[in-house]
Parts: C-alpha cells; sequence; structure tokens
C-alpha cells in the first residue's frame, strides 16, 4: 500500500528588535550570561509588561507579504506552566486572537510549484536557556523576553522537500520584511514539526507525532524523512501511531519519545491582565503596506521589464533582497545591466556560497562593482583580472581602478609588447599552428590561452586573436 | 456539593498538582471540603442570563499601548545573583532538568 | 513635642514650612512612638529608622538652603508603606515566607513619586499575605491587632497601614485594595482610606494580587491628606500600560465644605440582611447629615450586587494563581531544602513558602481556569463584571456619588471567622463590587459602636471621577464634625 505524508510546521521566529519584546533590555547573542535582564524578563514581584511596538510591526508585515488577514483586534495571553526557563511560569502569547490569521506561502520543490496554507501567526515572548551539567542545571535569562514570532502553516506538506521548501520560501520573505536575520547558528529560527501518514486515497488524517525544537533546516528535512518512514513501517507491522512528542538525535539519526511529562498539558489560557488589547485600524495596516518591500515575484518582473534582463537572471536577483537591492544600485552606475547581472550571478554568489557570507556582510560598494563592470566593458582590464579585483573587493572593500593600478593588472593592448609573447606561442606550439591551418579554428583559443598565461591574464585577448591570426597567416 | 455530572465539583489534589503545591493528606481533605463550599458559592456566576453580555477584561479600557523598540540599560548580572537561592557561574542552579 | 505624633500631612506641612520642627525630629518622635505602641498592635514589619532618618536630615538640609518648593506639602512627611510595594533596596516580602531573604532592586512608581516630593519612608506595615484576607490575620510574621480594641482585628489586607495611621504611628500610609483592602481596613480602624478609580494610579512595582483589579492608594487621618497623597501617586507611567494619561483630581475643586444642590444615592441592595444595626443606623443618619446639608438623598438600585462576590473570587483567584506561579525558589526568595529535582523544588518550596489562605486562593484560581471551565467560571463572570459595571454607569447618571457601608460589620475578634474561609469572603461584598467597576471609592469615619469600635462610610463615585467623592468626604467631616459639636459628644 502507498502512504501519503501531511506535514505541519511551527516555525518561530526572533524578530529583529533593539529591544525585548516587554521590556526595554537589550536584544543580543552571544553575551555573558544573564546580562541582558532587568526585573520585568526575571519576573520580579510587582514588575509589567510593556508592549515593542516594532515586533507587532513586523509581525502585521509579515502577514501582509503571506496574504494573512490582519486582525482588526487582537490580544495577549497568559499561557500557564512551571519550567525552569520560564520567569513568571507563564508565557506571554496569542491564544484565540493571534494578530494574522490565514494567508500561504509560495514554494517551489522538485515536484512543482505550489502554495502552502498558513493557520496564524502571532506573537510571543521567548524562554530563557538551560544549560545542563552533571549534577546540577543552571539558567541564562539573557534570552528570554526576546520577541518570537510563530508562524504555524497548516498540515498541508506532503514531503520533506516541500517542508524544506517552506522553510527556504519564508526565509526569504522574513529577510525581505527585514523581520529577522534568520540566522540559525543563532536560534533565530526554530521549529516544531508535525507529521502524520495514512493511506493513499483516503481522507482522514493519520495520528500525528510531534518533533520539537528543531534548528536546523537540515534537521528538518531528515528528523521528517525518518519520521515518514517510521510511521509506514509501523503501520505496515499492524501497530498503531500513537499521538507523541519525539525529539530529533542528530547522531543516531532517529527520532525518540521524549519523556511524556504531565498526562496532558492544561495551559490555562486566559488574558493578559497588564496588556491592553491591539486594535489595528485600516490605516495602521495601510501605512505598515506602504513601507512594506516589493515582493520578488513582483521584483522578478520588473527586471525582466526594466533592465531587460532574461528570465533567469532576474528570477535568481531578486530571489534575494539584498543581492537584488545589490543589483539596482550597480543598474543606477552602470547601464550594462546584463554584464552587471552576470558578475553577480557568477563571481559573487559563488563567493558567497563559498564562505556563507551575506551581502550586507561585505566590503563591497555597489558603486565599485559598477565601475569595476565598466573597467571590464571598456577594455581596460581583462576578466581574470578583474575576478581577482573582484576578490579583493569583496575581502577588504576599495576602488576598482586603484587597486588595478596597485597590482599592475591594466590590460596590455599594445601590439608590441604582446607581439613577444605571441611568437613565443606560435613556436612553443607547433601542433597547434598545424591543427589552426588545418582549418580547425578552435586551435586559435589554445594559443591564445597560452599568451594570457605568459601575460598572468593582462593581455587584451582580443588583440592577441587578432596578432596570433596575423603571424600564423604572414608564414 | 455536586455538579451536573454527579460528581465533586473539584479535586483539590490534581490542582494543586497543576499549581505545584504539595499539599498533605489533611491538608487535601481539609482544602476539598472548603472549597467544594466554594465553588459551590462561586456557581451562582452560572446563573446569571448573560445572553449578549460581552466581558470585561480590565477596570477600564484603552488600547494600542504601545512602547518604542529602544533598548535600555537593565540590571547587572551580580545584583540580581544576589537575590538568587543558588547560583554558580553567572547562572541561576537549579536542580538538574531531564527531558 | 507630644501632638506631634497626632499631626496629618497638611499640619506637618505647615509646621515644617514654619520652622516649628524638623523632618528629623518628626521621624525621631514617631519612631519612639512606635517602639512604644507597636509591640502590642503589630503594624510594622520592618522599620526603616536609620534610612528614614537620613532621608529626613537630607530634606532638613535642603530646606535650610531654601531648596524646596513651598507648594510641595509632602516635602519631609514620614509615611509607612505596605509591604507589598518595592522600595529599592528594601524587602519587600508581602507577609510571605516565600519572599525571604528578597531585596529589591528598584521602586514603584508610586514609592518614586513620593521620594521625588521628598516623602521619608518610615517602614513597611503588615498585611495579609500577598493581600489575601480581610483580616491581616493572614500574615506569615504577625496579627495586627486593632488599636482600639487589642483584642479585634484591624480589618485587612492593609491592616498594617490602617492601623499604624490610627495609633498615630504614622502621619499617613500607603495601602493597595483589590476588592476591599484599603477601605475596609480603614474603616476598622477609624481613618480614611482611597481606593482610586482602575488606572489612575501607576500598579508598577506594586506586587500583584489581581491585575485587573489592584490599585494603590492612600490611608490617612483625614480628606485632605488622601487628596495630597493621590495628586503625588496618580498619573500615567510608561512601565504599567494599564495607567491612563489623565489630569490628577483637582484639589481646590474637590475640597470645599458644600453639599448643597448634589444628588447622593443610597444603594438599597448595599443595606443587607444580617447586617449589624449600628453599622446600618451609623450610615442612614450620616446620609441625614448630608441631606442637612443640602444634598439630595435617593434610593438607588445596583441589581447585580448579589453575583460580586462569586465573580469577584473567580476573577480574583484566577488572576493571582498565574501571578504567584513566579515564586518558585528559581530566581530570588525563598527554596526549600527539599528539592532533589525540579518538580521537588516547585512543589515543596510553595507548599513551605505560602500560608494556608493563598494556597485556597491559588487552588480555586488554578481550578477555575483549568481545561473545560474557563467558559463557565472565568468568563461568565467577566460578564457578570459587565453586568456590575453597567449598573453603577446608570446609577450616576443620576447621582453625584453614592453613600454606602463599607462592611456589614464593625472590627471583629481576632480568630472569629479563621475557620470558614467562605464566611470572611462574604465579608467583602460591599466593597468588591466597585473594585469590579474599576470605580473609586473611599472609606470616611462616620460614628461609633456602643463598644467606641469606628464605624466607616463607603463613598462611591464614577470612574475618575474622585473629585466628586473628596468633595462629599471633605464636606462630610465637616458636617459629623458640627453635628457631634451640637450633640456635645462624637457621633
Ligand atoms: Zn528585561
Amino acid at each position: 500500500m502507498k502512504y501519503i505524508a501531511s506535514i505541519g510546521l511551527e516555525v518561530h521566529v526572533q524578530l529583529k528588535t533593539d529591544s525585548k519584546m516587554f521590556c526595554s533590555c537589550r536584544t543580543s547573542f552571544g553575551d555573558k550570561p544573564n546580562a541582558n535582564i532587568c526585573p520585568v524578563c526575571l519576573g520580579y514581584p510587582g514588575t509589567m509588561p510593556t508592549m515593542n511596538e516594532k515586533a507587532i510591526c513586523y509581525t502585521v508585515m509579515t502577514g501582509l507579504m503571506t496574504g494573512s488577514s490582519i486582525s482588526n483586534y487582537s490580544k495577549f495571553d497568559r499561557k500557564s506552566y512551571f519550567y525552569p526557563d520560564m520567569p513568571k511560569n507563564y508565557q506571554i502569547s496569542q491564544y484565540d486572537m493571534p494578530l494574522c490569521v490565514g494567508g500561504s506561502v509560495e514554494i517551489e520543490s522538485d515536484a512543482g510549484a505550489r502554495s502552502v496554507a498558513l493557520c496564524r501567526i502571532h506573537l510571543e515572548e521567548d524562554v530563557a536557556k538551560n544549560l545542563h551539567f552533571a549534577n546540577h542545571s543552571g539558567v541564562d535569562f539573557n534570552r528570554a523576553g526576546t520577541p518570537l514570532m510563530e508562524v504555524v502553516t497548516e498540515p498541508d506538506m506532503v514531503s520533506p522537500d516541500e517542508a524544506l521548501a517552506f522553510l527556504l520560501a519564508l526565509k526569504q520573505i522574513l529577510q525581505y520584511v527585514g523581520a529577522s536575520d534568520c540566522n540559525l547558528e543563532e536560534g533565530n529560527l526554530r521549529c516544531d514539526v508535525n507529521c502524520s501518514v495514512r493511506p493513499e486515497g483516503t481522507e482522514t488524517l493519520g495520528t500525528k507525532s510531534e518533533i520539537k525544537n528543531l534548528n536546523t533546516f537540515k534537521g528538518v528535512h531528515d528528523a521528517l524523512a525518518y519520521e515518514i518512514v517510521r510511521q509506514v513501517e509501523a503501520l505496515q507491522n499492524g501497530e498503531r501511531i500513537v499521538q507523541d512528542t519525539r525529539r530529533w538525535d542528530v547522531d543516531a539519526g532517529a527520532t525518540f519519545q521524549m519523556r511524556s511529562k504531565e498526562a496532558a498539558h492544561d495551559y490555562r489560557y486566559f488574558p493578559e491582565p497588564d496588556l491592553m488589547p491591539v486594535v489595528l485600524l485600516q490605516e495602521q495596516i495601510d501605512t505598515w503596506k506602504k513601507g512594506l518591500p516589493e515582493l520578488p515575484g513582483a521584483r522578478r518582473k520588473r527586471f525582466v521589464a526594466q533592465y531587460g534582463l532574461p528570465e533567469y537572471d532576474a528570477r535568481v536577483l531578486a530571489g534575494d533582497r539584498e543581492v537584488a537591492d545589490l543589483f539596482e544600485q550597480a543598474a543606477s552606475f552602470n547601464t550594462d545591466y546584463k554584464s552587471v547581472s552576470n558578475w553577480i550571478m557568477t563571481e559573487l554568489l559563488r563567493h558567497l556560497s563559498e564562505t556563507g557570507k551575506t551581502v550586507a556582510s561585505l566590503p563591497l560598494t555597489p558603486k565599485a562593482l559598477a565601475d569595476l563592470v565598466a573597467l571590464v566593458g571598456g577594455g581596460k582590464v581583462t576578466s581574470t583580472s578583474a575576478k581577482e579585483i573582484l576578490g579583493e573587493l569583496m575581502a577588504h572593500g576599495g576602488d576598482p581602478a586603484t587597486i588595478m593600478q596597485a597590482r599592475g593588472l591594466v590590460q596590455v593592448n599594445d601590439s608590441d609588447e604582446l607581439s613577444m609573447f605571441v611568437n613565443e606561442a606560435v613556436a612553443d606550439n607547433p601542433k597547434s599552428v598545424e591543427d589552426y591551418r588545418k582549418g580547425k579554428k578552435a586551435a586559435i583559443q589554445f594559443l591564445v590561452g597560452q599568451v594570457m598565461k605568459q601575460s598572468r591574464g593582462k593581455a587584451n585577448p582580443q588583440i592577441v586573436a587578432q596578432l596570433v591570426r596575423e603571424r600564423i597567416d604572414a608564414h | 456539593m455536586m455538579d451536573v455530572a454527579g460528581e465533586k465539583n473539584i479535586d483539590v489534589a490534581y490542582v494543586a498538582h497543576l499549581a505545584r503545591l504539595r499539599l498533605s493528606e489533611e491538608e487535601t481533605a481539609v482544602f476539598q471540603k472548603q472549597l467544594e463550599g466554594i465553588v459551590g458559592y462561586v456557581n451562582k456566576v452560572r446563573e446569571i442570563d448573560t445572553t449578549g453580555v460581552e466581558p470585561t477584561a480590565h477596570g477600564r479600557s484603552v488600547q494600542n499601548v504601545f512602547r518604542e523598540d529602544m533598548a535600555r540599560e537593565g540590571l547587572t548580572t551580580e545584583e540580581v545573583l544576589r537575590n538568587a537561592p543558588a547560583q554558580r557561574d553567572g547562572l541561576f542552579v537549579v536542580p538538574k532538568i531531564v527531558e | 513635642m507630644t501632638d506631634i505624633n497626632t499631626l496629618t500631612v497638611s499640619r506637618a506641612a505647615r509646621m515644617l514650612q514654619g520652622g516649628e520642627c524638623s523632618s528629623e525630629e518628626l521621624v525621631s518622635s514617631l519612631v519612639r512612638l512606635i517602639q512604644e505602641r507597636d509591640g502590642q498592635i503589630g503594624a510594622y514589619l520592618h522599620l526603616d529608622e536609620a534610612g528614614a532618618l537620613e532621608q529626613a536630615r537630607a530634606i532638613d538640609r535642603a530646606r535650610a538652603k531654601g531648596n524646596v518648593d513651598p507648594s510641595n506639602l509632602l516635602a519631609g512627611v514620614p509615611i509607612a508603606v505596605k509591604d507589598i510595594l518595592n522600595v529599592k533596596g528594601q524587602p519587600c516580602t508581602c507577609a510571605s515566607r516565600i519572599l525571604r531573604g528578597y531585596v529589591s532592586p528598584y521602586d514603584a512608581t508610586d514609592v518614586a513619586r513620593l521620594r521625588e516630593c521628598g516623602v521619608v519612608l518610615l517602614g513597611r506595615t503588615n498585611m495579609d499575605e500577598f493581600g489575601m484576607g480581610s483580616s491581616t490575620e493572614n500574615s506569615a510574621f504577625q496579627v495586627t491587632h486593632n488599636p482600639h480594641s487589642l483584642d479585634r482585628v484591624s480589618g485587612g489586607s492593609s491592616g498594617g497601614s490602617a492601623a499604624a495611621v490610627a495609633a498615630d504611628m504614622a502621619i499617613a500610609a500607603l495601602g493597595s485594595d483589590t476588592g476591599g483592602s484599603i477601605r475596609q481596613p480603614a474603616s476598622f480602624c477609624g481613618c480614611v482610606g482611597m481606593k482610586p478609580s482602575y488606572g489612575r494610579v501607576s500598579r508598577f512595582g506594586l506586587t500583584a494580587f489581581a491585575s485587573s483589579l489592584d490599585q494603590v492608594g492612600p490611608i490617612t487621618k483625614n480628606v485632605e491628606d488622601a487628596a495630597l497623597l493621590l495628586e503625588a501617586i496618580s498619573g500615567r507611567d510608561e512601565m504599567d500600560s494599564t495607567s491612563l494619561d489623565l489630569e490628577p483630581p483637582c484639589r481646590e475643586g474637590a475640597l470645599r465644605r458644600d453639599l448643597k444642590g448634589i444628588r447622593l444615592g443610597l444603594p438599597k441592595e448595599y443595606f443587607v440582611k444580617g447586617m449589624n444595626p449600628e453599622v446600618e443606623a451609623a450610615v442612614k443618619s450620616a446620609a441625614s447629615l448630608c441631606s442637612a446639608a443640602g444634598a439630595e438623598i435617593v434610593e438607588v438600585s445596583l441589581p447585580h450586587t448579589e453575583y460580586a462576590i462569586a465573580a469577584y473570587y473567580i476573577i480574583a483567584t484566577a488572576e493571582a494563581s498565574a501571578n504567584l506561579a513566579r515564586f518558585d525558589g528559581v530566581r530570588y526568595g525563598f527554596r526549600s531544602d527539599r528539592a532533589e529535582d525540579v518538580l521537588d523544588m516547585y512543589e515543596n518550596t510553595r507548599a513551605e513558602g505560602f500560608g494556608p489562605e493563598v494556597k485556597r486562593r491559588i487552588i480555586l484560581g488554578t481550578y477555575v481556569l483549568s481545561s473545560g471551565y474557563y467558559e463557565a467560571y472565568y468568563l461568565a463572570a467577566q460578564k457578570a463584571r459587565t453586568l456590575i459595571r453597567s449598573d453603577f454607569e446608570k446609577a450616576f447618571k443620576e447621582c453625584y456619588a453614592l453613600l454606602a457601608p463599607v462592611a456589614p460589620t464593625a472590627a471583629y475578634k481576632i480568630g472569629e471567622k479563621c475557620d470558614d474561609p467562605l464566611e470572611m469572603y462574604l465579608g467583602d461584598a460591599l466593597t468588591v463590587p466597585a473594585s469590579l467597576a474599576g470605580i473609586c471609592g473611599m472609606s470616611i469615619p462616620c460614628g461609633q459602636t456602643t463598644d467606641d469600635l469606628p464605624i466607616g462610610l463607603q463613598i462611591l463615585g464614577p470612574a475618575f471621577r474622585e473629585e466628586n467623592i473628596l468633595r462629599v468626604g471633605y464636606a462630610f467631616e465637616e458636617v459629623l464634625e458640627r453635628a457631634g459639636k451640637s450633640e456635645g459628644r462624637g457621633v
């Protein structure tokens, strides 16, 4: 029998605010333990929460990007349970009136493009961090109170690949909004996933398992892949799936049932009396909407229309807001749009994927990129040298012309100077010369390559080719 | 005091566990009796006809009380650890947590 | 300087300004009196003699240099604070063992506002643990005795503040009122106690009992002092999202001895069966005095009053069950020695740290919020609250203020009601409706029982119309005094 999986995700996103959700402590990662705390985020007696407007705004902006309906009236609630990472032993969250309801995210996987339905997006506070030692545990409250946006999907995905595609698409949206750094190492994105399987042709969803606290995309993918196999095998063996909460063990490559805590959690939600409701008028939503960045799809179309880029280029560039911004800023200095696009799509993106860096972290300015492309276009520097200059720009910044001069990378256009290399190449490679004479025109590329090598990439390849032809034809 | 289902209206032992209060057997028995009486009394609110009545969450209703996103200095680590019942290496210490 | 201790805030201010005494002398004299009397009364949990003297000397020096604004009547006046408000560098026990060892790193906003006025913080007063009680018998540390009759309760939960003021061991005090915790002890001890409208005064730094009901307010020897203190602490606080941006009540507008042409309502549901006849008589005679002074007295109805206790004990305990969850032995305060694992730590810390009344209320509050009961209890109570509030709104369309008893009886014997929590709760029937509605209320002495126990008159006003109740109270003080003189004795 064939089985179909139903996968739902709850993605917890740490928002990129300066201060915490309900107090004015700094949000930062990697500080000394218990350095960014105050009576409010430590749950001291007498303290009260106050709402960070920026966090509300980010959540609503994300909801607008996903086409969710923005609630005119929403409120915060207390969710009670005792755990040492909870300063008040209740978490301020949103229960029945979240900021955003519904919506969807467009994804693309090998199975094609489709849209994943969202259930809701709400806002809450992050908890502290527990550290475990041999005989005790320790609590660091720095993270407690960081704004946490929770994006909840419907059980709408059918494969680990789709779940991964969803996460990538969501990450793109979050980065577009500027709502989160989406830095996985720092725990900016953390997922709970739920998964069930059912025989093909049936409608009712199977019993689901929840896998908690996955903090890498690969973890989500692998845990789901494992879980689907586990559940299908269990069913095939005639076992019943019990609803449970599991954790993913990377080393074992398997999910394990977590020690069941309470028989059932009883969170005792009730409206947070210390906070007033959030009532968003259309006017306020419209103001935020105006500040909303262009969606990737719209930008892609505009890149084709406005810059005459091929569809493929437009899609790659528009896929990342920072890359797209870099392109547009560089394009304002250099109208050879296709060349600007080429340099970004090849050298720059390769560098980013190799180093794991982001555009924003590079010292390269859009103007420098545009100037470099102009130097190549104007025959001032060869492509080979330009790659070297770009490497320097991405590592340390600076001005391409200055680097070109300082490193002696100015393209050699002088025929006299080049003739020496040409003569040498022709003399050393009689076989290629012979091939060329016999009509194999491609053989000339090899000879040009030899000259380029000898000139350490500085020779103007067009002039070299011309000289090679003249040299062979002359004999 | 019985509720509609004919069971005792409050299970003190269960609720005390939810609230993380360890009660002795005598305490449980005393509270059970007292709270059955109190729960029986507060059941009065269920007698009122509240059709079409909106709940009141606060004494007063205002909305959208926001704070500007600006970071400010909080307490020093030393200050807060001074109040900690147990602490080590800058952390609040609790018995080992088993997940 | 013997009469120094019977001073009101306004008289003390005049003496300080006129150089008749210094703030240091005031503090020393009060400290002596506390040492003399408080052994029998038990109003204070913590007397900060050294700190108070230091603050007093600083104000005296500032005044000598001419650096005290003469319009600031509170500078150098010693005031007691209920041990539920955080004061930086001081313990804040809430009369609970569970806050053992806790030293507050911050000032409650109200405390900070008093400090800015140059108020001297004399010490911390006793209370029912976390404000849960009506007699100050539920303190983990001591019972506060009624200064008028030492074998009787002082009322609660702000019994320490009321007793300190009544016994002249403080010129004035701050208390907090969730369901009557300022008004009822003021009534039992013969003081003036004011619960401001919800949102008038900041709650930041007030250890929360029931967040949607709690308010801080003054307990004083007269109405003028209550107005002075209220003015100092009221106003929007950016740390408390539920505090409102309003002008403080106008003192000049409120403090005029005039009742002519105003309509005062007597809610018929507040004169309940089983009420002490002396209390009923005193309140009705107060109404007659107001009528004689030119006010019109009408009977009004607040039909949902009978549901108030039930709604109150659901809402207050539900909120308390969450508010008190933070006392767990992790970050501050007491932790049980029996803490093998995390669950042990929680359960034993809370079992050993909280007293029985607090436990009872946590259990009730947890129960009404637990799965399957939310709508039957909490939501129903919130709806009852709406009805109670609209009862008041209707009454205030006709009336400038309402007159009512504060409690069905005067101060009862210590231990008299300890065994029956429900009976104790029912004693709050006349104060909790105003708390649920978020309106303002004040207790002011209006007579004595034949045992010479004080009886309080409750004056209720529309939300954010504190000047209404201040005006009625201020006028009533004079009316009562004149009546007493003409009868040749106190009423
Ligand atoms: Zn904080």
